[in-house]
């Protein structure tokens, strides 16, 4: 069978590799919530392996909350990101000020 | 043995495939390496035992959400060089942020050990016992409220996304249903009284 602490490893190797997803592609907003999605995934990875370590099924039920709120964040998401682009043209991080004061 | 040699196979693959999201040029290409990615999760959380999420993942994940992301993705036409810019400005600073991260976690988890060498490797399930069946049954009892909750979350993100999107295009055709519901019929028939005529 496999260590735990080789699950949390490789979670967060997945992890970090999404952090410095977000400084890299600051500036695509699409991309930056491709790199939640993996940190998302990611943090899946700690619930199912303590969740089989710990014979305890409450993780699993954890991951399929977590996978209904990420569902449920990237469709939302995807349809600002559609009416960003409809309106500017552009899915540019540095485009959208409107809101600065 | 095996079960562990194929963990290691598919953790590498993981790996290149999250590499492969934050580097690709193109943002089609990240979105088929984030499929990628979902796909080899998949099979790590078959070998960690649960299955049934294993399947949600690849049935929810990859064969719905990122359909819709690709959708997205391929919908705007996006200038990705000028995306680009300051890639490799911000690149040695998202490589230290990242190493810090995985140093911490490396850190937490092989240092201070947190008595992970004293845990036992977990026994593997029997032949007969079904994932599904036994998270079923601790979905539908103990987490009743909260599965409920998860479908009103779903229905509002369903909601949400609908009014978002939706807009008025000039020369458009709806229906008003409150004006259809406020007619009567003395406005759409008219009856005349008139006198018989002969046949002529």
């Amino acid at each position: 069978m496999i260590p735990l602490s080789h699950v949390l490893m490789l979670s967060g190797i997945l992890f970090s590799l999404s952090v410095a997803g977000i400084f890299i592609n600051r500036k695509n907003v699409l991309l930056l919530l491709m790199c939640i999605e993996l940190m998302l995934l990611s943090v899946n990875f700690n619930f199912i392996a303590f969740s089989q370590h710990l014979g305890d099924l409450g993780g699993q039920v954890f991951v399929f909350f977590i996978l209904t709120v990420a569902a449920a964040e990237s469709a939302i998401g995807l349809a600002i990101l559609v009416v960003l682009f409809r309106q500017r043209r552009s899915i540019n991080v540095e485009d959208l000020d409107a809101m600065r004061g | 043995m095996i079960v562990q040699i194929l963990f290691y196979i598919f953790a590498a693959i993981l790996v290149v495939a999250a590499l492969g999201v934050i580097t690709a040029r193109n943002p089609v290409h990240c979105a088929l390496f984030l499929v990628f990615a979902f796909l080899n999760s998949a099979v790590i959380w078959l070998l960690l035992e649960a299955e049934f999420l294993a399947i949600t993942l690849i049935v929810v994940y990859v064969g719905a959400v990122m359909v819709l992301w690709l959708f997205v993705v391929m919908m705007m036409d996006v200038d990705v060089e000028k995306l680009r810019q300051g890639f490799t400005r911000y690149a040695p600073l998202g490589g230290l942020i990242a190493l810090i991260v995985m140093a911490q976690i490396g850190i937490v988890v092989w240092v201070r050990g947190l008595g992970l060498e004293e845990t036992p490797l977990p026994v593997p399930m029997p032949a007969g016992q079904s994932n599904t069946a036994e998270l079923g049954q601790l979905l539908y009892t103990q987490f009743l409220y909260p599965f409920e909750v998860a479908a009103v979350i779903l229905l509002v993100a369903i909601v949400a996304a609908i009014t978002l999107t939706m807009r008025k295009r000039p020369g458009q055709k709806l229906q008003d249903v409150s004006k259809q519901v406020a007619v009567r019929a003395r406005d759409r028939v008219r009856i005349v009284k008139m006198d018989a005529e002969g046949k002529q």
